[in-house]
C-alpha cells in the first residue's frame, strides 16, 4: 500500500519538522503570552509573540557557551545532539500522506526505539556538565520514563495488534474504514499522555522544571541550549505526529490528498497538546508512577485484549 | 550491495570491538556504560545485517532502556562518592589477561576447527519466524513456563528485598486507611 518514498524526502524530512517545531512553538508562545500579558491587541503584537521563539533561538545562536568544572563534554554533548537526532530518526517512519521516508517492516517498534534514545539523551545531558541541578533534572527524566514507558509500549502495541502487522504503512491501511481511535479510545489517550512525557514537556516538564533551576538543561547556554530545546520541540511533533498514522486514520480522508490530511491531522493533535497544557499542572513524577502503573498500565492491558478478541474473531 | 553489507559489517564489527575495550579503559562510570551501549547498538545493527529486522531494532530498544538503567545503578554502587571520581574498571590484571587470552583461544580454534556446513536451499522468506520457530517452537509450553517462573522470581526478589512490607505501610494489624509512605505516590491511598 505505502512504498516508500523518493530519496529527496530524506532530506526534505528535517526541514518539515523543523518548520513544524516551530510554528508549534510560536503557536504556544502566542497562548502564553495573551495567558501572561493578555490577550494580544493587534495583529501585529500577535505576530510579534509568535516570532518569539525564533528570536530567542537566534539570541542563543550568538550566545557564549556555558563551561562548567570537571564537566564530561564528551557524553554531556552526545546527549544534546542525540535528542533531535534521535527525533528525526523517528520522523523516518513518519507517513506523509500515504508514504514515509522509509516504511521497514517493524516500524513501530523502530520508533519505540528511537524514542528510548532521546529518553537517555536526557540523562547524559544532565551528567554533562557536572552540576547537582542538572543531574537530578536527567535522573527525573529517568524515573518519569519508567512510569511513562510500559502503557506506552502498550498502547502501541494495540494499534499493531489491531493492523496485525509492526509496520506503519499497513496499520495506515488497516484504518481504511474506521480510525482505531474509534474502538482504541484508551490506547489513544494513553498515547497521547505519554507523547507529551516523552518530549519532557508540559504537564511532564519536571525533569526541566524551575524547582531545580531548570534541571536537565540548567547548565546549557549557548548552540547547545538551542539544539537540546529544540530537540524537544522536534520531538513533541514527531510523538504527536505518529499518533495520526497509528490512531487517526492516517492520510485517509474525503476530497483532499493524503499529506494534506496528515497535515491538518497533525496540527490538530499538536493544537490540542498545546493548549491542553495550560489546564493541566507539572505532575511529579512519583504521583506519575503509581498512576501509570496501577490504573493505566492495567487499562491498556484491557484495551489491547479487547482489540486481541475483536481481531481474532474478525 | 553485497560489498555495502561487507562494509557495514566491519565498520560496525570495529566498532563494537573498539567501545568494548574503551568499557575497560574509561576512567569514569557513565562512559563505561555508555561505551557499553555502543558497542550493544553496533551488535544490533549486525544482527539488522542478518536480515533480523525485528530482533536488530528489539536489541536497539532494549540495550538502550537497560543501559540507561544500569547507568544509575553504577554510578550508586561505586565504592567512591556517586562514582563521580575517577575510577578504573578493571583489577586482577594479570589473571584477567590470562583468563581473556585463554577463553579467545579456545573460542577462535573453534571457530576455525568446527566443520561449518555449507548452505542448502535458498534464504528464507522471513528469517526472523524461522529463528524463532527453530529456538522455541517444540518448547513453547518450556518457555511459557519459564517466563512465567522468571517473572515470579522477579516479583518475589523485589518483595524480600524492600525494606518497607505492608505491616510498615498499613500497621500491625493492616487496618490503616492511609498508607504510612515516605513519599505519597498519585493514588491518594
Amino acid at each position: 500500500m505505502s512504498d516508500a518514498a523518493p530519496l529527496w524526502t530524506t532530506v526534505i524530512l528535517p526541514v518539515a519538522l523543523a518548520l513544524a517545531a516551530v510554528v508549534t512553538a510560536g503557536f504556544d508562545a502566542v497562548l502564553s503570552g495573551s495567558a501572561e500579558r493578555g490577550p494580544a491587541g493587534s495583529v501585529r503584537e500577535a505576530g510579534l509573540r509568535a516570532v518569539a521563539p525564533l528570536r530567542e533561538a537566534l539570541r542563543l545562536l550568538v550566545q557564549q557557551p556555558r563551561r562548567t568544572t570537571a564537566a564530561d563534554r564528551l557524553l554531556g554533548r552526545l546527549g544534546v545532539v542525540l535528542v533531535p537526532v534521535a527525533a528525526v530518526l523517528a520522523g523516518a517512519v513518519l507517513p506523509w500522506g500515504l508514504r514515509s521516508v522509509s516504511d521497514p517492516s517493524v516500524g513501530i517498534v523502530w520508533f519505540n526505539a528511537m524514542e528510548a534514545l532521546a529518553w537517555a539523551a536526557v540523562w547524559l545531558v544532565g551528567w554533562g556538565p557536572n552540576s547537582a541541578l542538572s543531574l537530578i533534572g536527567g535522573y527525573r527524566f529517568l524515573a518519569q520514563g519508567l512510569a511513562y514507558e510500559l502503557p506506552h509500549m502498550f498502547a502501541i502495541t494495540t494499534a499493531a495488534l489491531g493492523a496485525e502487522s509492526l509496520r506503519v504503512g499497513d496499520v495506515v491501511a488497516a484504518q481504511d474504514g474506521l480510525w482505531f481511535v474509534v474502538w482504541m479510545p484508551v490506547a489513544f489517550l494513553v498515547y497521547l499522555l505519554s507523547a507529551l512525557a516523552m518530549a519532557f514537556w508540559g504537564p511532564f516538564g519536571h525533569p526541566l522544571s524551575g524547582d531545580a533551576a531548570g534541571g536537565a538543561a540548567a547548565e546549557l547556554a549557548g548552540v547547545d541550549r538551542l539544539v537540546f530545546l529544540g530537540g524537544r520541540w522536534l520531538l513533541l511533533v514527531v510523538t504527536a505526529g505518529f499518533s495520526v498514522p497509528l490512531f487517526l486514520g492516517g492520510g485517509h480522508g474525503p476530497l483532499l490528498p493524503g499529506w494534506a490530511w496528515t497535515v491538518i491531522k497533525t496540527a490538530g493533535v499538536l493544537a490540542l497538546l498545546v493548549a491542553a497544557r495550560r489546564a493541566l499542572p507539572v505532575l511529579r513524577m512519583e504521583r506519575y508512577m503509581e498512576v501509570a502503573w496501577m490504573v493505566l498500565v492495567p487499562l491498556t492491558l484491557l484495551q489491547a485484549l479487547v482489540v486481541a478478541v475483536v481481531v481474532l474473531n474478525r | 550491495m553485497a560489498v555495502l553489507g561487507d562494509v557495514i559489517f566491519w565498520v560496525l564489527a570495529l566498532l563494537a570491538v573498539a567501545s568494548g575495550v574503551m568499557v575497560f579503559r574509561f576512567d569514569s562510570m557513565a562512559r563505561a556504560t555508555y561505551a557499553l551501549l555502543t558497542s550493544l547498538l553496533c551488535v544490533g545493527g549486525e544482527v539488522l545485517l542478518l536480515g533480523l529486522d525485528y530482533l536488530g531494532v528489539v536489541i536497539v530498544l532494549m540495550m538502550t532502556i537497560e543501559m540507561a538503567i544500569m547507568a544509575v545503578f553504577m554510578v550508586m554502587y561505586m565504592m567512591n562518592p556517586a562514582g563521580l571520581m575517577p575510577m578504573t574498571m578493571v583489577h586482577n590484571t594479570k589473571g584477567a589477561a590470562v583468563i581473556c587470552g585463554a577463553v579467545f583461544a579456545v573460542l577462535a580454534a573453534g571457530i576455525l576447527l568446527a566443520p561449518w556446513p555449507s548452505r542448502r536451499g535458498r534464504p528464507s522468506h522471513d528469517p526472523t519466524m524461522d529463528l524463532g520457530l527453530s529456538l522455541m517452537g517444540p518448547q513453547m509450553l518450556t518457555m511459557m513456563t519459564l517466563g512465567l517462573t522468571l517473572f515470579a522470581t522477579i516479583v518475589a526478589t523485589v518483595v524480600l528485598a524492600t525494606r518497607r512490607g505492608r505491616y510498615d505501610r498499613f500497621g500491625d494489624d493492616l487496618r490503616s486507611r492511609t498508607a504510612d509512605d515516605p513519599v505519597r505516590g498519585g493514588m491518594s491511598r
